[in-house]
């Protein structure tokens, strides 16, 4: 119990750093970014009376407030789920933005962590079980090489292969056929939703496997060579029960922390291949925000993807304390 | 450190040295480790033979490849150890003497239930595999699936550290009732509790530990829930490898008690393996040291304790005090063991030996018996060898070279 | 075996009860004991070649550039050719020298940010670990909530309000990545502190800094060279998606900066495979060598992740 309780306290004190940084960082950035580009935009004659109001309560442009009353009342609003108004889809409220794209991040990212973590540990287990065999020789470099990749490139192409020149898929972006299909429970929108997704996902899961199979392919050769492992050899059980429930059981626990933290980045985890592929999830949203200069959509997104990744490795840490029964015992000691 | 009278009782007062019929024949194995650098040969042409019921100890100095030998007969050895020749022979036991252990245990275990009984009777019918050559089989031949039946069945293993051989993750009781599940299909969940609850009763823990996970356990408590597991089959024979080296010495000696009542009732045999010479004098009926991955000396207990004819033999009974007969120099051996890598040609022990002469630096010694009318204490040794020797030494002897040594030790 | 023998020479180095005017010839032995270590691996030995190699072109190649990277012809969107290798972008650049200056500033601030990022580990871990107490509790809690804070969008917001150019991204990306590797350090301070030569330094009143830095960092340095590989792969990736997301400065030719400018001119619908192509395959490259690198470090850390053994040699003796 006590060590639940830290950890809630850890992450309270996680979430307030990233907001106040939040709060701060467009307040501290040299030459006043918000200003200037308020400037750039009345000069061409953007910005109505309101929406300078807006900008002044959110980024403390004209205000007397102190910066303690404006941090507060921020943070006042944030608990409202109030995090301020687009810029460039003035004045809707970036709250509604990022909830209507947030969805099909998590799709995308769900689906790819999944598929990645789960045949990643898998090829790691056989890969590290089978060491030295015709497949570990190929797959672990042929791996190395792959984790070196960035991924965003991979994804370029990946879009390039696959869409420009195959044409298997579509090379417009989206998530959807939005022309012919229509929204709904319909195969014909499932099937576009799949084909649409399905490069984003498959890069997703290329660029990520190397690092789950890599990690367990280690985690699991150390677990090996332990005398719990061997002593199941001597017991006479069947192989697969040694390499799961002896070997892989324990080897997987390293990688656990890092299953529930890429949980986290679903939110945010894509964020460069939601752009490669203009595919509008959250990461999209991002990076239109970033070009556009519209700074509360950048920090409300931040924010967002901040609390998932929080509450992801606060799961983690549950989820570990749960798997490993040594773990109550030593941390709440 | 009672020895005399306790090995007494071992072998005058104990019903196992009824049989004389083998359970398990060493012959001729080698085990070599193909390092990058070149082959190592750490066991070299060893045989024993194990008769039912019987505790053979296995003592040497780390490094001598003990435990190797261990991992050779319960064929755990991963690469890059290889076994490269010989064979072990098992000879299973007849069914009529398997059901009259089964029946032993049930008396034991209190309410051992008629499942049980089957399902190990059962398995005693198809226990006996095509490999069987007359009525032995060679472990070294079986194919998998025949070797995981083998396995734990008939041959189980005691590790040497209680803390790492638990998988962490499961409770004990999933550890003992996995086995079951392996080797006993025919029983349901409820029996295999069951059977998981005698076992713990059976060494001494309490049957709520059932639910307890290795960290939650003292390392005696493992150690005898290692036991226990062990035991799940009622095996013909146990290998122990240094089961006690890693707890203090009042536990030491509640496991070592344990494991004599255990053998007692159950009826199995045991390898004992240990570096301590003078644990083995209290609880194996024969004894075997092992030096550079050879046996170099063999012998009832007994015979080991009144006169180790090897002068290692004889160096490593003497590196610890006895407690009465008169005050002697602590004559511990001097030097280190040798390198695998770089095993010293002829005997391997000549570089420390106080009784090395010419031959022993070229020819290498065989085990043989040290005289003709007594066959059962065998020594590799050219003191013994009448061709080299004229007239072997007696203990006396020994002790003499090695207190001379301990005197011009203790002089520089 | 071979490597095995190397790595108890860096533990024997490492034991030896170190005097306290013999700093340099200890970093110089430590750091010699981790070349030697690293040269026998075949795996480290390839990963310093390529990375060697990329050192190389940066420093030498503009030299032997045929184009001004940034000049525009009337040459447009031609493929690869004999007179431009790489072809040129849509206003006639070759591309083949804008990758040859690229890689010059990817390279060089890649690795500069890396040893930035490694200072302010070494220094945070050292620290904390050495002094513990609340200096500690202060600096793990810190250590802690950096870990968990994503990276990469928090580089992205912080590069968007900052002034765009390589001094703000590698300044980010020191703030967003120094954690892991203080907390490693911190780890191995915490256990080298008890050991029996800081004891006597301590207890012959040395100044604490120097115990720090002359007694306890050269222990260290093995560690610090590992963090500060796969660092460095991290960096040189994260540098160039910032890049490609336009928070670079776009005027100075790097790796992610060539990707920027062909995905903003739809080099991609366009098929100019020669414009986004070559620098995805340089910044994976170089990722490769270093990762490679990693790899032999870890082999040599864990003895049990080293394939020790001729596999091929087993087998035929089992068969």
């Amino acid at each position: 119990m006590r060590h639940i309780l830290r950890r809630i306290l850890f992450y309270a004190c996680a979430v307030w750093v990233a907001v106040t940084l939040d709060f701060f960082i467009p307040r501290l950035a040299p030459g006043d970014p918000v200003a200037a580009l308020v400037g750039k935009m009345s000069i061409k004659g953007y910005v109505s009376p309101t929406m300078q109001q807006t900008l002044a309560a959110q980024f403390g442009l004209n205000t007397h407030d102190s910066l303690l009353v404006q941090y507060f009342k921020y943070i006042g609003n944030l608990l409202h789920g109030n995090m301020g108004n687009s810029i460039q889809y003035f004045p809707t409220p970036v709250s509604q933005i990022i909830g209507q794209d947030i969805g099909w991040s998590i799709m995308l990212g769900g689906v790819a962590v999944l598929l990645s973590f789960g045949l990643g540990c898998l090829f790691g287990i056989i890969t590290a079980w089978r060491r030295g065999s015709v497949l570990d020789t190929v797959l672990s470099p042929a791996m190395n090489f792959l984790s070196a990749i960035p991924y965003f490139w991979l994804a370029l192409l990946s879009l390039f292969i696959f869409a420009y020149l195959l044409n298997w898929f579509p090379l417009t972006g989206g998530s959807y056929d939005a022309f012919n299909v229509e929204p709904g429970w319909s195969l014909d929108y499932i099937g576009s939703v799949i084909q649409y997704a399905f490069l984003p996902a498959l890069t997703l899961v290329i660029s990520s496997l190397a690092g789950w199979m890599l990690t367990m392919r280690n985690s699991m050769i150390t677990t090996l060579s332990e005398d719990y492992v061997l002593m199941a050899r001597a017991k006479g059980l069947s192989e697969g029960r040694v390499m799961f429930r002896y070997a892989a059981r324990n080897a997987v626990l390293p990688n656990i922390t890092g299953f529930a933290i890429a949980i986290g980045t679903i939110v945010g985890g894509q964020l460069l291949t939601e752009m490669v592929f203009s595919y509008p999830g959250i990461g999209y949203a991002l990076f239109q925000a970033v070009s556009e200069q519209d700074y509360a959509m950048v920090q409300g997104v931040f924010l967002i993807i901040t609390l998932a990744v929080l509450g992801a490795n606060f799961l983690a840490d549950m989820l570990y304390a749960f798997l490993d029964p040594r773990v109550r015992v030593e941390r709440s000691a | 450190m009672a020895i005399n009278g306790t090995f007494q009782s071992n072998h005058e007062g104990s019903p196992y040295n009824r049989a004389t019929s083998p359970l398990l024949e060493v012959k001729h194995l080698n085990v070599d480790y193909l390092a990058a650098s070149g082959t190592v040969h750490a066991v070299t042409d060893v045989s024993f033979s194990l008769r039912r019921g019987e505790i053979l100890g296995l003592a040497g100095e780390s490094g001598s490849g003990k435990s190797t030998l261990a991992y050779a007969i319960t064929r755990l050895l991963r690469p890059p150890a290889l076994i490269t020749g010989g064979e072990i022979r098992y000879y299973p036991r007849e069914k009529g003497e398997a059901l009259l252990s089964v029946d032993a245990i049930s008396k034991d275990a209190s309410g051992a239930d008629v499942i049980t009984m089957g399902a190990i009777e059962e398995d005693a019918n198809n226990r006996l595999p095509a490999e069987i050559d007359g009525e032995s089989i060679n472990l070294l031949r079986l194919s998998p699936a025949r070797l995981r039946k083998i396995r734990w069945n008939d041959l189980a293993i005691v590790f040497q550290s209680a803390m790492n051989a638990l998988n962490p993750v499961m409770t004990i009781g999933a550890q003992i009732t996995d086995v079951l599940r392996a080797h006993r299909p025919s029983m349901g969940p409820d029996s295999r509790k069951q059977r998981a609850i005698e076992l713990l009763k059976l060494v001494g823990i309490a049957p709520d530990r059932l639910r307890s996970y290795p960290h939650e356990l003292s390392g005696g408590m493992r150690q005898r829930a290692i036991i226990a597991i062990a035991l799940a089959l009622s095996p013909e024979i146990l290998i122990m490898d240094e089961p006690t080296t890693a707890l203090d010495v009042v536990v030491q000696r509640e496991i070592l008690t344990e494991i004599i009542r255990l053998r007692e009732k159950l009826n199995f045999a045991v390898i004992f393996i240990t570096h301590d010479l003078s644990l083995l004098l209290e609880l194996a009926d024969n004894v075997a040291i092992m030096y550079a991955g050879r046996i170099v000396e063999q012998a009832s207990t007994r015979d080991m304790y009144l006169h180790p004819r090897h002068p290692y033999s004889y160096g490593l009974l003497n590196s610890f005090p006895a407690l009465r007969g008169p005050l002697r120099r602590m004559s511990g051996i001097p030097g280190s063991p040798p390198d695998l890598r770089s095993v010293p040609p002829g005997c391997a022990f000549h570089p420390r030996c106080p009784f090395a002469f010419d031959a022993c630096h070229k020819v290498l010694p065989v085990l043989q018996s040290v005289q003709a009318e007594d066959s059962s204490q065998m020594v590799a040794c050219h003191l013994y060898n009448p061709v080299y020797s004229v007239e072997p030494p007696t203990a006396s002897d020994l002790a003499k070279k090695y207190e001379a040594l301990a005197e011009g030790n203790a002089k520089r | 075996m071979k490597t095995q023998e190397i790595t108890g020479s860096i533990v024997d180095t490492f034991d030896r009860l170190p005097a306290p005017d013999q700093f340099y010839t200890r970093v110089l032995q430590a750091l010699l004991s981790v070349w030697r270590a690293m040269t026998s691996s075949r795996k480290v030995a390839v990963g310093s070649a390529i990375v060697g190699i990329f050192v190389l072109v940066g420093l030498f190649g503009p030299i032997f550039m045929r184009f001004e990277p940034e000049a525009t012809s009337k040459l447009f969107i031609a493929p690869p050719s004999s007179i431009h290798w790489l072809g040129t972008t849509v206003v006639g650049q070759d591309i083949f020298s804008q990758l040859i200056n690229g890689t010059r500033t990817s390279v060089f601030w890649g690795l500069g940010t890396g040893v930035l990022v490694t200072l302010l580990s070494m220094v945070v871990g050292l620290v904390g670990g050495y002094f513990g107490g609340w200096v500690d509790d202060v600096l793990t809690l810190l250590t802690n909530v950096s870990l968990v804070l994503p990276a990469l969008p928090l580089a992205i917001v912080l590069a968007a309000y900052f002034p765009r150019g390589p001094l703000t991204i590698s300044l980010v990306i020191v703030f967003t990545n120094w954690a892991w590797q203080a907390r490693v350090l911190r780890a191995q301070t915490l256990s080298t502190r008890s050991r029996e030569f800081v004891t006597a330094a301590r207890a012959s009143g040395e100044h604490t800094w120097r115990i720090i830095f002359y007694e306890i960092f050269p222990n260290e340095i093995g560690i610090v060279v590992a963090g500060f590989v796969s660092t460095t792969i991290y960096v040189v990736l994260t540098w160039a998606a910032l890049e490609f997301l336009g928070l670079g400065d776009g005027t100075i030719p790097s790796w992610g900066s060539i990707l920027y400018w062909a995905q903003q001119a739809g080099a991609l619908g366009g098929g100019l495979w020669w414009w986004f192509v070559p620098p995805g395959v340089c910044i994976a490259l170089l990722g490769a060598g270093l990762s490679l690198i990693n790899f032999g470090i870890d082999e040599i850390a864990d003895p049990r992740l080293r394939q020790d053994t001729n596999p091929k040699k087993v087998r035929k003796a089992a068969a």
